[in-house]
């Protein structure tokens, strides 16, 4: 028997790394899951204190597990394809979009690494790639395939509609999201997401070194997200349902929570890039304690959360209180405002650091 | 077997399978899927070079944006299945498979006969794909070739406004 324990301790310590790495794949999925799970249940109640109703309230204390029921009701539901549509892509599409939408947070740090004995723990599945940034904005670009592939493939002109605009809606606001950043890489000196957090410690957040950038970057990130007023893709009162119109039962389930996690992706961003992700200035010197321990990257994950929530609850308000842009307005905007002032932010920011560093200020 | 040698058979089949689908695909969104697919697949090859910068550039670029706009196009002319044509044996076709035996005898010409026994990458290779190595050596050793191509793409760039605009005025 205790031959056995050895045998099992034994293989564990040997591949103590990948288990580890195992865990924390598990604990983000599960996380991010919840989250979704718990933003639906946030944006209900929040539309409803905007309409003047009460909102979910059934389902356990205070409607808490509403969302819960909402899923079980989508696992029940009978799977219809439509005869004609195109079945492989039909099937394949709610997965790229839940899949990338995943992805993504391979490479998001929520926190300094920790040691526990002599080992470093990393709050992230990927720590130190110095591709990470590149590889959000790569992966939230496949993510249009879900979306297109859906649209297409249902062979219904509404689906079709729905997908064709969020293709051009993507590639238009991408270009000025990826070029707002070039300002925040520029100041940071690297695409490694935590060695950005750790250039904006101090307080010296990109929000107050990159207005112009963060405002940027929300707005493509609006259109990103598909949220409103940038839902053209899934607009209802002109296409019933837009790209998802032909899915019912869990694979509308899988689009609907690509959606909020795609929004928890654009706000974690905000976090790391424009307000200084973990970093609180003064807080950790304030707490005393030693650097490298699980307590710290424990208050350094909460700080994470606590800056995340209040834009999450901002994509919400704002669906809630604005109407839909029409779709020249969107393009207008994608193409005529926002990508002008990104490129004109990267000029800016270069010569004030060009002129700050000849005065040494820099 | 190394992990490299692992990652480079899987990736290079899935490679070769998906370029294969490409080109037999006769539906025209399968076979844009399957360039996707074989964009995703050089992508890791590069990867496992150490070339992470072009591995991810590759995705962000080719996958993510030129596909995009190619998926785009073919839904937008809402192309059905590739008719089947009885094609000859025309010109075309000829020299196209007389010049594509002379690739594979090239190819196999230049890496059958000599034995290269590089098993480990070189010291210099392993910063040439990452993005401090490619920045350095665009903006120092290749900078003219650099900013010439980006005056080519400009003018491009205003010779494709200029031919949108004056379809917009005809109409």
């Amino acid at each position: 028997m205790s031959s056995i324990i050895d045998l099992i301790l034994g293989f564990l310590s040997e591949h103590i790394d990948a288990l580890i790495l195992l865990a924390k794949i598990g604990l983000i999925v599960n996380g991010l899951l919840m989250a979704a799970a718990y933003l639906v249940y946030f944006e209900r109640k929040i539309s409803a204190w905007a309409h003047n109703r009460i909102g979910p309230n059934r389902v356990g204390p205070l409607g808490l597990f509403q969302s819960f029921a909402d899923v079980f009701k989508l696992y029940l539901k009978e799977d219809i394809i439509p005869t004609l549509a195109d079945k492989k892509f039909h099937f394949i599409a709610p997965i790229i979009s839940i899949g990338v939408a995943m992805a993504v947070y391979a490479v998001i740090p929520f926190g300094d690494s920790f040691m526990v004995g002599n080992k470093e723990i990393f709050l992230s599945v990927a720590p130190g790639i110095n591709i990470g940034l590149l590889f959000v904005l790569s992966m939230s670009s496949v993510g249009v395939y879900g979306i297109t592939l859906a649209g297409w493939s249902s062979n219904n002109k509404y689906s079709l509609l729905g997908g064709l605009r969020s293709a051009a809606q993507m590639i238009s606001y991408e270009l000025s999201m990826g070029l707002s950043l070039i300002g925040v890489l520029m100041l940071a000196g690297s695409l490694d997401l935590t060695t950005i957090v750790h250039a904006q410690s101090g307080g010296k957040w990109n929000i107050f070194l990159q207005p112009l950038a963060f405002i940027i970057f929300l707005v493509a990130s609006f259109a990103e997200t598909n949220r409103t007023p940038f839902d053209l893709p899934e607009a209802e009162p002109e296409l019933v349902g837009g790209y998802h119109t032909e899915y019912s039962g869990m694979k509308f389930g899988l689009f609907f929570l690509a959606e909020y996690a795609n929004m928890v992706t654009a706000s974690a961003m905000m976090v790391l890039l424009f307000l200084g992700g973990w970093e609180m200035p003064g807080l950790y010197e304030a707490l005393g304690l030693p650097a490298g321990s699980p307590l710290i990257a424990a208050v350094q994950f909460g700080v994470f959360v606590a800056k995340l929530v209040p834009i999450l609850f901002f994509f919400i308000w704002v669906r809630w209180s604005l109407p839909r842009f029409r779709y020249d307005q969107l393009m207008n905007l994608g193409w005529k405002v926002m990508l002008p002032l990104a490129l004109a932010n990267i000029v800016i920011t270069g010569i004030v650091m060009t002129i700050l560093k000849h005065y040494g200020i820099m | 077997m190394s992990t490299t040698v692992i990652l480079f058979t899987i990736l290079s089949i899935g490679a070769i399978a998906s370029g294969i689908s490409l080109v037999t695909r006769r539906n025209p969104v399968s076979a844009a899927m399957s360039l996707i697919v074989h964009f995703f697949m050089l992508a890791g090859l590069y990867l496992t070079l150490q070339a992470q910068f072009v591995a991810i550039i590759q995705i962000l670029v080719y996958a993510g944006a030129i596909m995009v706009l190619v998926i785009f196009v073919i839904m937008l002319l809402n192309l059905g299945k590739e008719e089947n044509l009885t094609e000859k044996f025309s010109m075309r076709t000829t020299l196209a498979l007389a010049l594509g035996g002379l690739f594979v005898v090239q190819f196999l010409t230049a890496f059958l006969g000599k034995k290269t026994g590089m098993n480990a990458l070189p010291e210099k290779s392993m910063s040439i794909g990452t993005t401090e190595g490619i920045g350095n050596v665009l903006f120092t050793q290749y900078l003219f070739p650099f900013e010439a191509i980006s005056l080519l793409l400009l003018a491009a760039i205003v010779g494709s406004i200029l031919l949108a605009k004056r379809k917009h005025e005809a109409s």
